[in-house]
């Protein structure tokens, strides 16, 4: 199983009796597994995609005050998204146990940073959990649950790509059954008015010695000795296996403490740092642990991202650790100059690239610098041959971005946005754009899926016209076409038509995504829909 | 035993059939596997890779070290050398020969080769033209796993029963041409490893 498949495993066998997540690489597969599982299907596990990550970790604590198990999950900067409801989450406490899983992604390979979201559980004080392996990854979801109905509390799991998109066996347990409904035991416990919400962040805080005894005793934290004390290493998560790969039958010959539930175990960090001279810390993510043992003045027997002994940024691997334990530094040998770069490109046929071609011929006049875009397939946009955008920051940010740049004096200005992104965060983005008048074209580009992440529901589907329509946008400047070569020079015309308009328009050129075709669910919907009856 | 493969090639060329392949048939022997796959942004027409780790003792980590593979399997020329500084010296590079053109800067392909054939331990054949003939041409990926079994210690028979499982799914027909393909891709590097020894 793949690691995501392991702790969507690990959930229906937990007994939740709902999923709830948005589609980001690398956290897809959890909800995709769930949707198709025969267990899930027989025990109604509730598994539809939600329209954000927010409203995801929403109803995921609202399962869980119905007294249920709830699992929510999303990609690293999703909880960015859903952050509000997710420190808050803390301070309400859960009533069934509710576990956040959050799929970090060091190097960035499908995302725009790579921030270490371990940082979050510390910032809403919970309990953490980063798996080494994907067995590790199943047992935990099991161990969490415990945890977060001992405890009341709200748990993370953190992930990261590489655990989530590699297959492992996995040894699994016999389900156990769901919780019955039943509502919390203090009917103010969810009311987080700030009397009730200061009493109920002082139970937070004192449950904090708590969360850390249940460290020091957890089997996923493990002091293995070893016979040379010149070097301790505290390894997170699947930095583990980065270290032991390196020695014949995993056998290390320094002490290692390895890390996998936080906060950290003080007395298991104590015993390393007395009884070694100096301490590595490999985490692959930002340096937290090695900040907090190396303190603000910088304890200097402390070694890891810091101090250089390995890289600020990017993934781990063997050969970086291996370096980093024998104080050399390692150069990747270069591969031969003939191999050209292959970059992603949007697939043949696709009708992003046909919008893109007739926005770049009616933005010819005005000049390069005016489209602002959005997270999804269409981003590649920025490459050759197209060039087409001038930026790409996080969910939704196109149309605000593009309100803003008007606002400043820039028009037009051109917002490109995908459907499923639309309905993820431009609502609201579009709502400041009709209130303010903005002179700004938004271009929403509809395949009716979220395309990048493979092809997974679209909240917007069927329903944008009536969405901008609904918050204000003049039908007359809604404006629907089939973005095809053939279509190219009406297009064309349109575009610049309504980039010469002094308010907000709303175009949406529309076409099935081409890796979609085979979807009959999907092509039931659009039927229904009547969405390829061409007006 | 111990296999680190390294699968590489271009989003859709079906690596991960390859990697899933190897991986049942080693499940089927009560060895240990690991296996990284790639998604996301990068399935979409650009450059893919996937590592493959196969042993009867326990795997730790999920990537492989630089200089570690017991083997490159590519299903693209171009794409066999871009990994090839985690190539160990005495490891195998195994390639398709047909060139999978979806760039303007495509180097010229007998440049390529030639990399290849500096490479000491190297097996290229024409997988379309091999797939083409016992199946069709997308089973391409499945004449380049054939000529990988050689180097790979697992039996035959457990490879095709991966392939079962795997495609078994889509029926006898399908699955039949694709065990078809992957043998013919064994025989074809048996016939290079001769002619080129």
């Amino acid at each position: 199983m793949l690691g995501d498949e392991a702790i969507a495993q690990a959930g229906l066998d937990a007994g939740i009796s709902g999923m709830y997540a948005y589609p980001g690489t690398p956290s897809t597969e959890i909800m995709e597994y769930i949707q198709h599982s025969k267990q899930a299907k027989e025990n109604k596990v509730h598994a539809k995609w939600s329209t954000n990550e927010k409203t995801s970790m929403e109803s995921a604590l609202g399962m869980s005050y119905a007294g249920k198990r709830a699992l929510c999950a999303m990609k690293h900067v999703g909880l960015n998204v859903a952050a509000d409801a997710f420190i808050n989450a803390a301070i309400t406490g859960v009533n069934g146990g509710l576990i956040v899983i959050s799929a970090d992604d060091p190097s960035m390979h499908s995302s725009q940073n790579e921030q270490d979201n371990r940082f979050y559980g510390k910032f809403a004080q919970i309990p953490i959990l980063e798996p080494t392996n994907q067995q590790e990854a199943y047992d935990m979801i099991h161990y969490g649950f415990e945890l977060s109905e001992e405890f009341k509390v709200p748990v993370l799991m953190r992930i990261t790509t590489r655990l989530a998109h590699s297959r492992a066996g996995i040894e699994t347990r016999s389900p156990r059954p769901q919780n019955q409904l039943v509502l919390p035991k203090d009917p103010m416990q969810f009311i987080l008015l700030p009397s009730i919400a200061r009493k109920n962040y002082r139970t937070l805080l004192g449950n904090f010695r708590s969360f850390v005894d249940a460290s020091e005793e957890s089997d996923f934290n493990q002091f293995i000795d070893g016979p040379d004390k010149s070097l301790g290493i505290i390894t997170c998560g699947i930095a583990y296996n980065y270290l032991v790969e390196n020695y014949e039958d995993q056998n290390v010959p320094y002490p290692v403490l390895k890390v996998g539930q936080y906060p950290l175990p003080r007395k298991l960090i104590e015993k390393m740092m007395n009884t070694c001279k100096e301490v590595l810390v490999i985490e692959d993510g930002y340096p937290m642990v090695e900040e907090m043992l190396k303190g603000y003045l910088g304890k200097e027997n402390i070694r890891g991202r810091l101090d250089g002994s390995l890289p600020r940024d990017g993934e781990l691997n063997p050969n970086l650790v291996l370096a980093a334990i024998k104080k050399e530094k390692f150069e990747i040998e270069p591969i031969p100059s003939t191999v050209a770069n292959r970059l992603p490109a949007m697939c043949k046929g696709c009708g992003h690239i046909d919008a893109y071609l007739a926005l770049n011929e009616a933005l010819l006049e005005h000049g390069k610098g005016r489209v602002f875009a959005d997270i999804g397939c269409y981003t590649l946009g920025a490459y050759e041959p197209y060039q087409a955008i001038s930026t790409c920051v996080d969910m939704g940010a196109s149309i605000t971005m593009a309100k803003g740049a008007a606002d400043a004096g820039l028009v037009p200005a051109v917002a490109v946005i995908g459907d499923s992104t639309f309905t993820h965060s431009g609502i609201t983005g579009l709502i400041d754009a009709v209130i303010g008048k903005s002179p700004i074209t938004i271009v929403i580009s509809d395949n009716y899926t979220t395309g990048m992440t493979g092809g997974q529901d679209s909240a917007a589907l069927g329903r944008i016209e009536q969405i901008c329509e609904g918050v204000g946008v003049d039908p007359a400047h809604i404006k629907i076409f089939h973005p095809t070569p053939a279509h190219h020079d009406e297009m064309v015309a349109l575009l610049k038509e309504e980039l010469a308009y002094d308010g907000v328009s709303v175009i949406i050129p529309r076409r099935q995504c081409v890796q979609t075709m085979k979807d009959k669910d999907l092509a039931i919907k659009v039927k229904e829909l009547g969405l390829n009856n061409r007006k | 035993m111990k296999s680190d493969i390294i699968l590489s090639g271009v989003g859709g060329q079906g690596i991960i059939s390859i990697a899933a392949a190897i991986g049942e048939a080693a499940l089927i022997n009560d060895l240990h596997m690991k296996q990284a796959e790639v998604h996301g942004m990068s399935q979409r027409g650009g450059a893919v890779q996937s590592t493959l780790r196969v042993s009867s003792k326990p795997i730790a980590s999920d990537l492989i070290a630089y200089g570690a593979a017991d083997m490159i399997l590519s299903v693209e020329p171009m794409e066999s050398l871009r990994y090839l500084n985690y190539l160990k010296p005495e490891g195998w590079l195994i390639t398709n020969a047909v060139p999978f053109v979806n760039i303007d800067d495509y180097p010229n392909i007998e440049t390529i080769y030639a990399e290849i054939r500096k490479i000491k331990n190297h097996v290229i054949i024409d997988a379309d033209e091999i797939a083409g003939k016992v199946a069709t041409k997308r089973a391409s990926n499945m004449v380049m796993l054939g000529a990988a079994t050689l180097f790979i210690d697992i039996p035959l028979e457990s490879v095709k029963e991966g392939i079962r499982q795997i495609f078994g799914k889509k029926g006898e027909a399908m699955t039949q041409s694709n065990i078809d393909a992957m043998l013919a891709g064994r025989e074809a590097a048996e016939l290079y490893m001769k002619q080129n020894r």
